[in-house]
């Protein structure tokens, strides 16, 4: 059938399963969004008040799915406001369609209005991208972006699309059937024994997962292991929401702001089994004491990972579901009694650590947001202090319900994010954690989020300052607080009103107690502003390039 | 520790493939002594030959994430014991007349070919590997080089084995 590029970009995506796309129109993708109206019936655009706040919420589809996200962007400022969304996406092995427009292929390299090489902009932050020069080429290229984006380790793929092919006509057939992407790379010829043996061997065993464990599933897996062999668990901060948090020797978030005992343990542990987890240096501190006496065995997606930033003497690459399958059903059973019995004394420390329960604190806050919230709800964050205080003290159960941005760190992206998981899921009840410097980046996408009915809390843990960098400055900086302190008359809760959302400002549990019960009563975005106080900081901490032994605990 | 150590690849013959390769180097902070480019027998595929440097983590790292780029199809260490490795060099020279015969000497005992001379002036192009380029030109400074032009090295396993044969791709 004879139809236009623009056309069979539609068509493609639809055949690939796309239901949702986010973007932003302009001048080079005007061919797209004309036919985005004809289709409007088949795939839904979310118009959103930024690029950024698209490329993050089809990010939060994609986390909170499993299923690519994708993101339409016109040429220069359209495409380049979509740099720290895909670097976001590539930094946590997000599976993420960019589409951006570009001027006419006569027109490309002349500096053209709006004129941007997006690819060479974005080269080092995709796992590929295409420029389509030729309308034949358009089906195959959007093939083998979503097979790119979605096999083996996850990531970014860009298209970008100049007008011309969007307009040329094309004879185009759709293909008849489209090859699973999602299979993982089955494991060949691995040797298991040397993992076999270390776990035999060892008294103290650890399991250490990272994000490879949400992204594959493998969370029932790694149960499975971790109760043959009697090993608690840890995890890095995308390992989390990986395994239930209500297994018995679940530990929680280990690394620079991990909890005491989880890293304490970790450090004791003479063997450290690592699942999906790259090993970021937010996550050991000190690499060589975190590798000191102990054996660790890597299992992991990507060859690259292995002995990319630790030296395991034992490495099993490919598919870890399936790895662990084969490597627990060759371990032996062991128990390890008084490994046991030291996790729970160091767990009963920990417990020194509690908050004051009365107090308007950042761990009470987020218990109370839990007590409202069941076993699927989204959790989602900006970065800094509070993305720090959910990670201790949230008790993810199910996998893909946090998304928050670990490599990257971007401040700015939990909204859109959050917008684009609720939407994955049939707008599921989500609640987005920010504080009053990450929400100030991104928040006119309320907007969004109040035109798309989003089900969404929103719970700002509000200290008046920049309070992840203040803390540094506090600590190793001699207090030379600079930039830090946010000296602004913004109220969010009208701010928010503002927007068509709810809005609440509270000071107390009571009161923020009251306002949860509301703002879970409504479908729609809801702002409560917890105004907290400046002296909490999000401890402990593991000062960067640092080991367990430089804990600071208060 | 650092050692160099040759690196031959297939990948797609295609606008942007030599700049992803280049800069996959300069964002994991890898060296590039020389690097080489050049379509196969079929048209679709190109060979790279890249010198690099670093030790034994660099070179696992490297030949990892070339990999996983998309538009390489085969990479591989070309290691200096079994490896032919050759590089192409252009030199004018500068050569006074009481040097000419010391010059010419040193071309011949290199299997220089002149392409181009003029009264104290000759162009040569010589083909060796990289050491003996270097040492070519290290002996030629001492009379006077006006221009060289290296083509960096290219590289290829001895023996039947064809670890980087486009055939069956």
């Amino acid at each position: 059938m004879l139809i236009t590029g623009a056309q069979i970009l539609i068509e493609e995506l639809i055949q690939h399963g796309v239901d949702t796309i986010f973007g932003y129109p302009g001048g080079t993708i005007i061919d797209i969004y004309d036919q985005l109206l004809q289709h409007q019936d088949r795939i839904k655009h979310v118009l959103t008040a930024h690029e950024q706040g698209a490329v993050h919420a089809a990010d939060g589809y994609a986390r909170s799915s499993g299923k690519a996200g994708v993101v339409l962007a016109t040429s220069g400022p359209g495409a380049t406001n979509l740099v720290t969304g895909i670097a976001a996406a590539y930094m946590d092995s997000s599976p993420l369609i960019a589409i951006t427009g570009n001027v006419a292929t006569s027109m490309l390299g002349k500096d053209s209005f709006q004129e941007i090489d997006i690819i060479g902009v974005t080269q080092q932050i995709v796992k590929h991208s295409f420029i389509v020069k030729r309308v034949e080429d358009l089906a195959n290229i959007i093939h083998e972006a979503f097979l790119i984006a979605t096999s083996e380790r996850n990531g970014p793929v860009l298209i970008d699309f100049p007008k011309d092919v969007q307009q040329a006509v094309f004879d185009y057939h759709p293909r008849q059937n489209i090859v699973a992407p999602s299979a993982p790379p089955q494991p060949l010829f691995l040797d298991y024994n040397p993992a076999v043996t270390a776990i035999a061997n060892s008294k103290r065993p650890y399991i250490y997962c990272g994000g490879g464990v949400v992204r594959a599933l493998a969370g029932q897996e790694v149960l499975g292991l971790a109760e043959k062999i009697q090993a608690p668990i840890g995890l890095s901060m995308m390992g989390l929401s990986g395994v239930p948090s209500s297994y018995p020797l679940y530990l929680g978030m280990t690394g620079m702001h991990g909890l005491y005992a989880a890293n304490l343990l970790q450090s004791e542990a003479d063997l450290l089994i690592a699942i999906g987890a790259r090993f970021s240096d937010r996550a050991t501190g000190n690499v060589q004491e975190f590798v000191k006496n102990r054996t660790i065995v890597h299992i992991d997606i990507d060859p690259a990972e292995i002995n990319k930033n630790i030296h395991s003497r034992i490495g099993l690459c490919g598919d870890i579901k399936e790895i662990l399958r084969q490597l627990t059903h060759r371990v032996q059973a062991k128990t390890n009694p008084q490994w046991l019995a030291r996790i729970a004394d160091c767990r009963q420390e920990q417990k020194a650590l509690t908050a004051d329960p009365q107090a308007f604190d950042p761990q009470n806050i987020v218990s109370l947001v839990h007590q409202f919230c069941t076993d699927d709800t989204i959790i989602a964050t900006d970065v800094g202090q509070h993305q720090m205080w959910v990670m201790q003290y949230y008790p993810f159960e199910q996998p893909r319900t946090l998304i928050t941005s670990g490599g990257l760190g971007a401040m700015g992206f939990g909204l859109g994010a959050a917008i684009g998981a609720s939407l994955a899921n049939q707008r599921r009840r989500t609640v987005l954690f920010s504080g009053d410097g990450s929400f100030g980046m991104n928040l006119i996408e309320l907007t969004t989020a109040v035109c798309q009915r989003i089900p969404l809390v929103i719970i700002l843990l509000d200290n008046g300052m920049l309070g992840m960098v203040h803390q540094l400055q506090g600590r190793f900086y001699g207090k030379r607080f600079s930039q830090t302190f946010l000296d602004r008359p913004t109220d969010f809760a009208r701010v928010a009103q503002a927007y068509g959302a709810e809005g609440y400002t509270v000071t107390n549990l009571s009161e923020f107690h009251e306002a949860l019960r509301q703002a879970f009563q409504l479908d729609t975005p809801v702002v409560i502003d917890c105004k907290i106080s400046q002296d909490r900081e999000a401890l402990p901490m593991i000062p960067p390039g640092s080991s367990i032994k430089e804990i600071i605990l208060k | 520790m650092d050692e160099k150590f040759t690196i031959g690849m297939i990948v797609n013959n295609q606008a942007g493939v030599l700049n992803r390769v280049a800069g996959l180097f300069g964002k994991r902070c890898y060296n590039i002594d020389s690097i080489t480019v050049g379509e196969t027998e079929n048209q679709q595929y190109s060979r790279m030959t890249i010198v690099s440097r670093g030790d034994e983590y660099t070179r696992e790292q490297v030949i990892k994430q070339l990999s996983k780029l998309y538009d390489v199809k085969k990479v591989c260490l070309l290691p200096e014991e079994n490896a032919i490795s050759r590089e192409h060099l252009l030199i004018k020279m500068h050569i006074p007349a009481e040097m000419k015969a010391k010059a010419t000497e040193m071309i011949n005992s290199f299997g220089g070919k002149i392409l181009d001379f003029w009264d104290d002036c000759v162009t040569v192009e010589i083909t060796d590997s990289s050491q003996m380029i270097d040492e070519f030109i290290h002996l030629s400074a001492r009379i006077g080089i006006l221009e060289i032009c290296r083509s960096g090295c290219i590289a290829m396993v001895q023996g039947k084995d064809s670890p980087l044969t486009v055939e069956d791709l």
